[in-house]
């Protein structure tokens, strides 16, 4: 029997975990470790943060679920990766720390055949001042915790707003360097329409801030779609969006700091400007989590395994090159490690070669670019596939027979823009890859056919039926296996 | 100040393109978005598919 250790229970985390239960789950041992107890469908915290929907819509409780399984899951948070084992224990282990209120503090070593590290982000407030709920003057939504807190925030400022007061919202990235523009872009629309349905949007000013260079990119470097007899940039689209909505946009800024009510951003012209705000949920930069490696005579080797960054190395080509000779072959496709056959890193965690968008710096050398997303569909696609070649590598395979580059696979992202069953609408928008392949597709980098982008209320449809399916998938209900990921 | 009678132009507002009241009212009209669903579902079931290896 062989122990399969999983650090992480989000996206991809629990995918691979599912799998793997399915699959191998009864005659290897499992092992979840996540920090929190409960699962969460983060796409839907939009829907928290603005009040439309609950914590208990987008979570539930780990454990109970995988109560019923053959994983066994255990509450606390990995500190340190120990690949070669140590001078006590030939065999290779992590060490990790309880956060389950009853066993709070305590450190154990969990010894493992397998490991999948899909620790996720550490959401990085820290690196710009002021930045985020904890320390900060902004909200969030990336956690349900934080959205929660979001929509308090929101409905009081609502409750202002009728009472006649006027407010500046302000939404977007919070430092040079974030990605998951999208997640703001949608939290932007959700805010203008429930302002609408509030009766205040005339009381608001909107403003958009972000790190794109022009509005659509997404960290993707923008996408091309097909419309009106034309093949068009994404920013047309994303523009008309915001105009259309009456939504003010600041692109090419990086947020340096965050006063009460003011933000401090720079712009790629390197000139500086401030911005006041009355409710602003700012996206922080994401940082790896900050898991150590140490070899078997207890000598650091994070250095080795991970970038600075944080986020571990894998089958990706990192030799740093120029933008222009960047390539669709740079990136991962299998998401073993280059030093052990045994570890993989998958979603947040594992090290991107470089960034999609073309990097650019302020006159004041601020790096002002997206960072590469990975969201879940991604996720989803490289933990399956993780979870394939680790169950044929226990049935006698050399190495992983499973792929999921990002040049390799789509990704789609659905922003609902109001929720009426019948009157809402939503911006549906796929990929083909979401890394773009110039020497496959050379005029636009992806494939146009795949790649599109609409406006409508069967977008609105889509985003519930992704809700519940993908909930559904995650509760493990029956015929879970046979969903799409 | 007198009544304002014109619009600034070369603002940011200025240049993207508006949808027309067709556009705005196919949104929204059930019929055409329940086969626009029938295809985005195609469309992400052929995504989906060419994505796993």
């Amino acid at each position: 029997m062989s122990r399969i250790v999983i650090l992480g229970a989000g996206i991809s985390g629990h995918t691979a975990a599912r799998y793997l239960n399915k699959w191998v789950g009864k005659e290897h041992e499992i092992i979840v470790v996540a920090p929190n107890s409960k699962w969460n469908w983060i796409p839907s915290n939009i829907w928290v943060g603005v009040g439309q929907m609950t914590e208990k819509d987008v979570t539930f409780d780990l454990a109970e679920l995988y109560g019923k399984t053959n994983v066994d899951f255990r509450q606390a948070k990995a500190v340190s990766v120990h690949p070669d084992g140590s001078a006590d224990s030939a065999k290779p282990f992590v060490t990790v720390e309880y956060t389950k209120a009853d066993k709070a503090g305590v450190v154990e070593n969990i010894s493992y055949d397998y490991l999948i590290n899909a620790t996720g982000p550490k959401l990085n407030f820290g690196a710009t001042e002021g930045l985020g709920p904890d320390h900060g003057h902004t909200v969030s939504v990336c956690t349900y915790g934080h959205a929660k807190e979001a929509n308090e925030k929101l409905q009081e400022c609502i409750a202002a707003m009728k009472k006649g007061e006027r407010k500046t919202v302000v939404i977007g990235t919070g430092h040079g360097m974030c990605t998951c523009q999208g997640a703001a872009f949608e939290y932007i629309y959700n805010v203008d329409h429930v302002l609408r349905e509030a009766g205040v949007r005339n009381m608001a000013r909107i403003v958009w801030i972000s790190n794109e260079y022009e509005l659509g990119d997404f960290g993707m470097g923008g996408v091309h779609i097909k419309r009106g007899g034309y093949i068009t940039n994404g920013k047309t689209f994303a523009e008309s969006l915001m105009v259309e909505r009456g939504i003010e946009w600041i692109t090419r800024a990086h947020v340096k700091k965050v006063e009460a009510g003011k933000i401090h951003y720079e712009t790629l012209d390197g000139t500086f400007h401030e911005l006041d705000f009355d409710f602003s949920m700012l996206i922080p930069p994401f940082a790896g989590v900050g898991l150590k490696a140490f070899s078997k005579v207890e000598e650091d080797i994070t250095a080795q395994m991970f970038l600075p960054n944080g986020f571990m190395k894998v089958d990706a080509d990192y030799t740093p090159r120029p933008f222009m000779e960047w390539s669709a072959k740079d990136w991962p496709r299998t998401y073993q490690t280059p030093t052990h056959r045994n570890i993989f890193a998958i979603g947040i965690a594992f090290a991107v070669p470089h960034l999609i968008s073309k990097p650019m710096q302020s006159a004041n050398g601020t790096p002002i670019n997206p960072t590469a997303p990975r969201t879940g569909m991604p996720s989803a696609a490289m933990a399956k596939a993780v979870a394939m070649s680790i169950r044929d590598m226990l049935n006698g395979a050399e190495k992983p027979t499973h792929t999921a580059s990002m040049a390799e696979m789509g990704a789609a992202c659905v922003a609902s823009t109001g929720s009426h069953i019948l009157k809402g609408t939503a911006a549906t928008m796929t990929v083909f890859p979401v890394v773009p392949d110039y020497e496959k597709y050379p005029e636009f980098g992806r494939d146009i056919d795949l790649t599109f982008g609409e406006i409508g209320l069967a977008g609105h449809w889509m985003k519930y039926l992704l809700h519940h399916t993908f909930i559904y998938q995650a509760k493990l209900r029956p015929g879970w296996s046979l969903l799409p990921d | 100040m007198g009544n304002i009678t014109n619009k600034e132009p070369y603002q940011q507002a200025y240049y993207p393109p508006a949808p027309t009241g067709f556009t705005r009212f196919m949104r929204t009209c059930v019929l055409w978005q329940l086969w626009r669903f029938v295809s985005i579902n195609i469309k992400m079931i052929k995504l989906l598919s060419r994505s796993h290896h």
